[in-house]
């Protein structure tokens, strides 16, 4: 076992005989296709489809055909879904989408750039309590958002900005987890010189930072960018809490509304199928475009771009 | 900042230091704290003080004098520990633990085993078709937990469900998984389902960055693939595991949108059935704001307890054999 640890060069150099030839049958082995690896990942990867493809099914079912037919066969109606929920209180729906797109792209676009100057000062300037507000910022990544959600709720109605749309796009500005991130990236990324040279030129420190050290750092900004927005769009407590008027409502929160009155009428179901599945379309299209970004390793808190 | 004035110059120079001091202190402390200054306001508005104001509210209870009606009638009044002895007595609150914690023994382990598995899979120079099962498994990432508890909680009625379906062929009649006894796993499986895909990817990320030298190595020695996955490869990752499993378990006491999406689909759920949706009816629904502070301040604390002896029991494990 410790020798297997630690790479062994001069036996790579120089194997024994015995070791070459079985080397040499391993490589053989190893080029092989193995049906049982590729089997077992073709199920997760169909287990992990199968209800985004049941719901391309299902949102073309009209009221009836929902609960009585086979229910991965597809039918003819999904237009017809798509326009009623359309018509639902006159396009609320797609005002739900507009509110989501607002809420997690804005915010992720400035809780990114918030995260990037950030770490970007903590990684290249040297100041008194530095490492202070490092430590303190990196705490904020274990606190869990329980105690953050009623509080901020309280705090927010006293400044009179509950049910409005700074309630849920203020409070996920900061991201002690994003700022960690830029931090590294600005480490990694920006070399010292570069901003010397800018200051001796006379630039202004926000210059260098917008103009030179964040297109250093774009890759992992998409990354940062992406984490947040993710995060927004995925937080549903937070509006849950915060908005009482369904026109500020995310996506989330209003399907799960929608959701809950068509317990007493059915004929709601079809909507928020149809509204599941145009909610999802979106995100899936970005996400496969942006897939090479999601490279995370958590441990080492490095991206890898 | 605060921190900005109360900070003094590193020694007090003489009269002819003044100038140079001063754009020292500029460029030293004022432009890096300028530049900070909007990550740590919103970290001391939105992190820093509801944190201290819910310890605050935990500590108080309602004072009601007269009738309690009017203004004015209701006060604040010190309430000690009460909060927390009352939170920590009550069954609905310990009843909402226990199902929480088998809620995370089964789903961490079924959930870190799966994406370590399909990671290694993915790792190994013998699986075909990895690049689409790395997409798939992964996309569900995308899919927000209140719409994915939406699309499983229809998949789980017995009219709609293909399992039900193709059971009804056999003749056989399947248990709902929304039953009073089974709506855990049902949860447990929309969260394996929407979590597994993104520890698949942290994994990969760390396994691809292994050198490859090492598998050469191990290669040469006759490891099987097997071998090298379990005594090189795993152990290599095992950083990546920890903190997979720290943010899975962090998660995990803090489930809320899933059983509250299930809800109108699944009579069986409380609004009690987990911690997080005790505390929002208690805030929210029964106005107590107070004792939902110490609720929650119960939860985060046992967050704290459970991260700090899970890193402990596992930094023993891992670097206790090599000293």
């Amino acid at each position: 076992m410790t020798a297997l640890a630690t790479p062994p060069k001069n036996r790579r150099a120089n194997p024994s005989p015995r070791k070459a030839s079985k080397a040499g049958k391993a490589d053989f082995i190893r080029e092989k296709p193995s049906y049982v690896s590729t089997g077992i990942l073709i199920l997760g990867a169909l287990y992990c489809l199968f209800p985004v493809i049941w719901v391309v099914a299902a949102a073309s079912k009209d009221g009836t055909e929902l609960f009585s037919t086979f229910t991965l066969a597809p039918s003819t109606h999904l237009w017809d879904n798509i326009v009623e929920l359309t018509e639902y209180r006159d396009g609320l729906f797609w005002r739900w989408m507009l509110n989501t797109a607002l809420y997690a792209g804005v915010g992720a676009i400035v809780s990114t750039w918030v995260s990037a100057l950030s770490g970007y000062v903590l990684a290249k300037f040297d100041f008194p309590g530095k490492s202070g507000v490092f430590k303190v910022l990196l705490m904020g990544v274990l606190v869990p958002g329980v105690i953050l959600a009623i509080p901020q709720y309280l705090m927010l109605a006293q400044a009179g900005l509950t049910n409005t749309y700074w309630s849920v796009l203020l409070p996920q500005i900061i991201s002690p987890y994003g700022i960690y991130l830029a931090r590294i990236y600005a480490a990694a990324s920006v070399p010292g010189d570069v901003i010397e040279a800018a200051r001796t030129e006379g630039a202004k420190e926000m210059y260098i930072f917008n103009r030179i050290a964040a297109p250093m750092m774009l890759p992992g900004l998409v990354t940062i960018f992406l984490f947040q927005f993710v995060a927004i769009w995925n937080n549903f407590m937070l509006p849950y809490i915060m908005l009482g008027d369904d026109h500020l409502f995310p996506i989330t929160v209003g399907l799960n509304g929608l959701l809950n009155q068509g317990a007493s009428a059915p004929a709601l179901y079809t909507l928020v199928l149809a509204g599941a599945l145009l909610s999802i379309v979106p995100l899936v299209i970005m996400f496969l475009l942006l897939q090479r970004y999601w490279r995370v390793d958590l441990a080492a808190g490095a991206v890898k771009a | 900042m605060a921190m900005t004035e109360t900070r003094p110059g590193p020694a007090a120079g003489t009269t002819a230091d003044t100038p140079r001091r001063a754009k020292n202190f500029t460029s030293r402390v004022l432009i890096p704290y300028s530049m900070l200054a909007p990550g740590i306001i919103l970290f001391l508005v939105f992190m820093a003080a509801p944190i201290i104001y819910t310890l605050v509210l935990s500590f108080q209870k309602k004072k009601v004098s007269g009738l309690g009606l009017g203004k004015g009638s209701q006060s604040t009044a010190f309430a000690g520990l009460d909060n927390y002895v009352s939170a920590l007595t009550d069954p609905e609150f310990l009843g909402s633990v226990l199902r929480v914690l088998t809620y995370g023994l089964i789903l961490i382990p079924l959930m870190l085993g799966f994406a370590l598995l399909f990671a290694l899979l993915l790792d190994s120079r013998r699986t075909r078709a990895g690049s689409f099962s790395r997409t798939a498994i992964f996309l569900p990432y995308a899919v927000p937990a209140v719409i994915s508890s939406l699309l499983w909680g229809f998949l789980y009625l017995p009219g709609v469900s293909p399992f039900h379906f193709l059971a009804r062929q056999f003749g056989m009649e399947l248990p709902s998984l929304l039953d009073p006894n089974l709506v855990t796993f049902a949860i447990c499986n929309i969260a394996l389902w929407g979590g597994v895909g993104f520890n698949m990817i942290v994994m990969y990320t760390s396994l691809k960055a292994v050198p490859s030298e090492i598998y050469e190595a191990a290669k040469l020695d006759g490891c099987s693939e097997i071998q090298t996955a379990i005594r090189i490869k795993i152990p290599i990752i095992a950083p990546s595991l920890v903190m997979t499993a720290l943010f899975s378990m962090i998660a995990t006491l803090q489930v809320f949108a899933e059983p509250t999406t299930l809800r109108p689909l699944a009579n069986s759920l409380s609004t009690s059935w987990s911690p997080l949706m005790l505390v929002y009816r208690d805030a929210f629904t029964r106005n107590d704001v107070f004792s939902a502070a110490a609720t929650s301040i119960v939860i985060a604390l046992a967050t704290f307890i459970i991260s700090f002896l899970f890193l402990r029991i596992v930094q023993k494990r891992a670097f206790g054999q090599e000293n």
